[in-house]
């Protein structure tokens, strides 16, 4: 079988900027991801029951279908809601912003409750609301402890983004399809695209060791 | 400054507490002393409502506690407490322990903030640790710090809830030093302990916690040189 490289070097700026617009939707999903994530974590610990029960519906939901049916459904939604046809961008990231954002919210519940009952009963007794102590003295801990989990997240949305090209938007699979619909070369294209994927996964974990062995310098957990 | 009124509590159907009654004053040192479970704890966390009684009043410096956060927050602020295992804020240096508090609650600038810290930390001996991290000190140190951080707040009435507990025996003394030099000026304390010689030594009043209630109080002479009661007398026995 011949690989032809010098199609895959002609492929290869066009795969590159798909990347970056991979990169660029999965930084945007995660960041959503961590806001929803972060409010719905709090309000599954706190003690208000109605806000126990939304987060769970949420988290359920989201985790419990295919991230592929999500991106239809908010695809055909969103229009419907705002009156006007969506920029694909804007679908893209609200489905896998509002994905992630139910792992993140599993992620953050697990970081809180493991945080010492008494850091609660302390910041209390000095006289903070739950909220104050959640924010001042229970988040800020809980973080440092869900950045290893947060980096597997960050690294399976960037491999689900992919899905996002059913709708046409043209991130690094999309684009690899539409290079072979007009050259034919699968295996050349496909290998190239898994290999970029790699290399971004790669680069991310590197990252996350980094700040692992940062935050564990200057924390006791 | 302290009122209690038919205090009750329970955890589930185990009844822990059963209608006391007791009125600290200002400036007085109570030390709760007891049998293991036997409630001194809960009795002393249901002053600052970590424990929510079960039924009866607690009233702190005038304000009567109840479920309302705003009351809470509120009055938690004049009630400082101190814990077994200090419960300091592992990201946080010492210096902002100390000073989370009076910037986000009492709305003092950084500066001043930071200037009474230091003053408290060199009331308990811990100035050149300003800029540790609490996993970087001793049980002890950590225990000192702990009580710079509630002091702070200029409460009203400390809690203490076996504040030596958790201290390898020759970092004991230190905490007590501070807590006596606490009582020498005045502080309104109440104390639970296992330390009984300190007992005796700072205590105005002793309290006997057992079966439910306050079983026998008095000055430490009469509790501890003259105990009046059979279990009083057979726990003292066992301790001395």
């Amino acid at each position: 079988m011949d690989f032809d490289f010098d199609l895959v070097m002609r492929a290869l700026p066009l795969l590159v900027a798909g990347a970056g617009i991979t990169v660029k939707i999965t930084v945007m999903s995660v960041a959503l991801g961590i806001i929803i994530g972060l409010i719905a974590g709090v309000a599954r610990v706190s003690r208000v029951k109605p806000l126990q029960m939304i987060t769970a519906c949420y988290v359920n939901f989201f985790r419990g279908t295919p991230l592929l049916v999500q991106i239809f459904i908010i695809y055909f939604l969103l229009p419907l809601i705002t009156g006007h046809r969506m920029d694909p961008l804007v679908v893209a990231i609200t489905a896998c912003g509002i994905n992630s954002g139910a792992y993140i919210a599993e992620i953050f519940r697990a970081g809180i409750q493991s945080i010492d009952a008494g850091q609660m009963e302390a910041g209390r007794s000095l006289g903070f609301s739950w909220l104050e102590t959640m924010r001042y003295i229970i988040v800020p801990q809980a973080f440092k402890r869900v950045v290893p989990p947060l980096g597997n997240e960050f690294i399976a949305l960037l491999k689900d983004s992919s899905l996002v090209s059913v709708i046409g938007f043209e991130e690094l699979t999309r684009r690899g399809q539409l290079i072979i619909a007009r050259t034919y070369a699968s295996f050349e294209i496909w290998t190239c695209v898994a290999l970029i994927y790699l290399a971004m996964t790669m680069l991310i974990s590197q990252l996350v060791a980094y700040l692992e062995r940062r935050y564990s310098l200057d924390d006791t957990h | 400054m302290i009122h209690i009124e038919k205090l009750s509590k329970s955890f589930g159907s185990l009844e822990v507490l059963k209608d006391i009654d007791l009125h600290i004053s200002k400036g007085e040192v109570v030390v709760f002393i007891g049998p293991s479970g036997g409630g001194k704890s809960t009795f002393l966390r249901c002053m600052n409502y970590l424990e929510t009684p079960t039924a009866g009043k607690v009233i702190v410096d005038g304000c009567e506690l109840s479920d309302r956060e705003e009351v809470l927050n509120k009055a938690r602020i004049n009630i400082g407490m101190v814990f077994q295992r200090f419960n300091l804020f592992p990201h946080l240096t010492v210096l902002e322990n100390i000073t989370l508090g009076p910037i986000k609650l009492l709305k003092m600038e950084k500066g001043a903030a930071a200037a009474k810290a230091m003053e408290l930390l060199d009331r308990v001996g811990l100035a050149d640790k300003r800029d540790a991290y609490p996993r970087q000190l001793s049980g002890g140190q950590q225990q000192r710090v702990a009580i710079a951080r509630s002091l702070a707040m200029n409460p009203k009435v400390m809690l203490f809830d076996e504040p030596t507990s958790a201290l390898d025996p020759e970092m004991v003394g230190e905490v007590l030093d501070v807590m006596k030099g606490l009582a020498a000026d005045g502080m309104t304390m109440v104390i639970v302990t296992h330390q009984m010689k300190f007992a005796r030594e700072v205590a105005d009043r002793v309290l006997f916690i057992a079966e439910k209630k306050i079983y026998e109080e008095g000055t430490p002479e009469q509790i501890f040189d003259n105990p009046q009661k059979p279990r009083t007398r057979d726990f003292l026995s066992k301790i001395m």
